[in-house]
């Protein structure tokens, strides 16, 4: 009967920041894979200021806004989850800051095309993109201060400081982005102090439940909005555009200081569970974080960034903050969790926790077969929100967590490999045969890099 | 980087809530234990000997099997030794030695094992072995004979057979207090209800075992047992005796409940355990055995599958 039950931390108000000092060295990441044959728009030795548009490929509009002050140092591959490839660049820190001036000069009213232009990249990641896609179209903004994962107070830290700002940004958004619905979703707690958000301005305030997930994208819209999004689908085939309060906040700010911010609000979660939100610069390697807030790192211990429940362990504490990292977490060697290659005993714990009704203990037999499509038209693959619950309470261990976002990607791979029929497709495969043989044509050579470039996409 | 720490890395969530296979096995085993204790000393020596032998003897079978197929040792998760425990519960004191290893080998080896392990076996492994050995040697499950040298400051003739050879008269002395503190025959776990039960609302507090079939089977032999006692007070017991006498309980609480054969979801978790208590009732009452437990259990492990296909629409399913 024993049914495991998390609650999201919620304050009620704003909690003070612990600043963290410039670092020495900053990483950036474009989202593109890395190629040594382009010609790179940046070299080593070159000088950037801060709050610099910076594109480096020339074929490319991907783009990042350098954080700090200094001159390159480096430009490299990085290989993130699932095998995604960016480009990393590093920064020699200067330290003064010297501010850039462009981003500032390049608009008279907020506008849209500029923040599309030089903010997609801001700390809290606003989903600009989405609003420029043609296959997108977005009827509803909600705005949320409450963070996806447990422990984490980021967005709620800047919904309860941030009220005025917030406020007014919620206009700005409306009149930008021309989306006249936009929800504030705010945790019960927070009501009182920053209840006001939006004003009179015709927003609707909503509360959002703390019972884990209700910040998922997902559980958003079930129960701030009413809506369920259909296996599958996500929140933007909904018309729904979500936005933290972070985001928001720095979006406004930017506009209303003409000067892109390039600070990321994150909470540390250290190893006894205890809190901290900081203040870092995106790009500070997070070892600078724990050195700021007396925490030791040993061999074996766990580096978690995005929460405890839906987060990615990474193998490195030179690891920058990054405009989406909402929470840094570190696990004691002696906490560690496990998975292991134990077969499901059935036992159904899954199936009462989860809180999409999925059939898991079916499910992840498929996906641990590999039959994920199999496990999408029968059990249920795509209606699962990827909150973790399953595996937190698997007694066998088993990933089954890891199992279904494997299962997913795959099969959203697979369905990339077929569907792009015509022409583009035939070049591929010829690209690959040609590949085979010993001597590589210039063609073939392009050919072969297209292929890679679908199969990455 | 070459003095760069070494960290781990793995997959999301990063929590566990501790709970593991081995766990579940020793809260079972632990919950049986009222039940196991109380029958050995009731009936001595011979009840421990049987307990030692069979789960012993099952946990070598499984140690053997997982050698002999070169598979990975799996003795560790206490899985068989509560498979043996069980087994001996069902056992008379007096069962020989050949009866209770063949059983654990029917258990082990052919319930569990040859379907791929725990988790993979279709058919509660010590209803197979029982079942087996029923139709085998049925004597040995015979309590009346088995237990015929114990001089017992009780009723000495099993409920059960009692109610079917000489009628319910027959068993009219038999009071809810007999039936609840172990004055009645049976199996070496299986007369005391009240241990049972203790352990049973232990299992189903601490979610090792799945209350709604627990419960939901109980309730069909109640209800099953009520509708023939109202329709023929005269020939047919009532539902207490058929709850708290042979092997209902342990039915109830460690046999239809076992994760692997059992369903997972809601309405098919009633629906499971009320078919169960039914045929527990048909059984006994218009069929041809004694007590008809073991072989309902290894019905309703039957349609399992089949039932567990009905569950909740999921978040989204689009029809």
């Amino acid at each position: 009967m024993a049914k495991p039950r998390f609650e999201y931390e919620s304050i009620d108000s704003p909690l003070s920041p612990e600043k963290i000092p410039l670092p020495k060295k900053a990483t950036i990441y474009f989202k593109r894979p890395y190629d040594r044959r382009d010609t790179l728009l940046l070299k080593i030795g070159d000088a950037v200021k801060t709050g610099q548009k910076l594109l480096i490929y020339e074929d490319s509009d991907v783009y990042a806004i350098s954080p700090v002050t200094g001159t390159v140092a480096g430009i490299a591959p990085f290989i993130g989850d699932f095998g995604e490839s960016y480009t990393a660049l590093t920064i020699d820190v200067s330290e003064t800051d010297t501010f850039d001036e462009e981003f500032g000069g390049s608009f008279e009213e907020p506008n849209f095309e500029t923040a599309l232009n030089y903010l997609k990249t801001l700390p809290g990641n606003p989903p600009l993109s989405d609003f420029a896609d043609p296959d997108i179209h977005l009827n509803t903004v909600v705005v949320t201060a409450l963070d996806k994962d447990l422990l984490t107070l980021t967005n709620q830290h800047m919904a309860a400081a941030n009220v005025d700002l917030l406020t007014r940004g919620v206009s700005m958004l409306k009149r930008i982005t021309g989306v006249h619905k936009v929800v504030v979703a705010i945790p019960q707690k927070l009501i009182r102090r920053a209840g006001a958000i939006g004003g009179a301005s015709g927003v609707e305030l909503r509360p959002i439940s703390t019972d884990y997930p209700s910040a998922l994208p997902a559980f958003i819209l079930k129960e701030v909005l009413g809506q369920v999004i259909p296996a599958g689908k996500t929140n933007l085939d909904m018309g729904v555009s979500l936005f933290g309060a972070e985001a928001l906040a720095n979006l406004t700010q930017a506009f209303e200081e003409k000067q892109i911010p390039v600070i990321k609000r994150l909470t540390v979660i250290r190893k006894d569970l205890s809190k901290v939100l900081v203040e870092a610069r995106i790009g500070t390697p997070v070892k600078e974080i724990f050195t700021a807030l007396d925490v030791t790192l040993q061999d074996m211990d766990r580096l978690v960034i995005g929460g405890p429940m839906t987060g990615n362990a990474v193998y490195s504490d030179e690891h920058p903050v990054t405009p989406d990292m909402d929470v840094l977490m570190v696990q004691d060697s002696k906490d560690v969790s496990l998975v292991s290659d134990y077969p499901c005993i059935n036992c159904g714990d899954c199936n009462r926790v989860c809180p999409a009704d999925i059939a898991v203990n079916m499910l992840v037999r498929f996906c641990e077969a590999r039959e994920y499509e199999a496990a999408a038209d029968e059990y249920d693959l795509h209606s699962c929100i990827e909150c973790g619950l399953c595996t937190f309470v698997c007694p066998a261990k088993i990933p089954i967590f890891q199992y279904i976002r494997l299962a997913k990607h795959e099969l959203a791979r697979s369905a990339m490999e077929v569907e792009p029929a015509g022409p583009e497709t035939e070049e591929a495969e010829e690209g690959e045969l040609a590949a085979k043989e010993p001597i590589e044509t210039a063609e073939a050579e392009e050919a072969k890099e297209e292929t890679a470039q679908t199969s990455e996409e | 980087m070459a003095n760069q720490k070494r960290f781990i890395v793995s997959h999301a969530p990063f929590w566990h809530d501790g709970s593991s296979v081995t766990e579940r096995s020793y809260h079972m085993m632990l919950a049986a234990l009222p039940a196991v204790i109380f029958g050995i000393i009731k009936y001595g020596m011979p009840a421990l000997a049987v307990t030692a032998l069979s789960v012993s003897s099952a946990i070598l079978w499984e140690a053997a099997f997982r050698r002999i197929s070169k598979a990975s040792e799996t003795v560790g998760d206490g899985n068989a030794a509560l498979i043996g425990l069980i087994f001996a519960m069902l056992l008379p004191a007096t069962s020989p030695w050949w009866v209770v290893v063949t059983g654990t080998f029917v258990a082990i080896v052919i319930g569990k094992e040859i379907f791929g392990g725990i988790g993979s076996n279709p058919f509660n492994p010590v209803a197979v072995a029982a079942a087996f050995l029923m139709l085998s040697w049925w004597k040995y499950f015979d309590f009346n004979a088995a237990l015929v040298h114990y001089p017992f400051d009780h009723m000495a003739v099993y409920p059960l057979s009692a109610l079917k050879n000489f009628g319910l008269s027959s068993v009219e002395g038999l009071t809810l207090a007999d039936l609840l503190t172990g004055k009645q025959t049976g199996g070496i776990g299986t007369t005391f209800s009240l241990g049972l039960i203790i352990g049973g609302v232990y299992l189903m507090l601490r979610g090792i075992i799945r209350w709604e079939i627990a419960l939901s089977f109980i309730a069909g032999v109640f209800i099953t047992a009520t509708i023939f006692k109202a329709n023929n007070p005269e020939q047919y017991a009532g539902p207490m005796i058929h709850i708290l006498s042979g092997y209902t309980l342990l039915g109830a609480f460690f046999l239809a409940t076992d994760d692997s054969s059992s369903p997972v979801n809601l309405v098919p978790m009633f629906l499971y355990g009320l078919i169960g208590g039914l045929m527990v009732v048909l059984i006994r009452n218009i069929g041809a055995y004694i007590d008809g437990t073991i072989l309902t259990i290894l019905l309703i492990n039957t349609v399992n599958p089949l039932l567990d296909k009905i569950r909740p629409k999921a978040l989204g399913k689009v029809v």
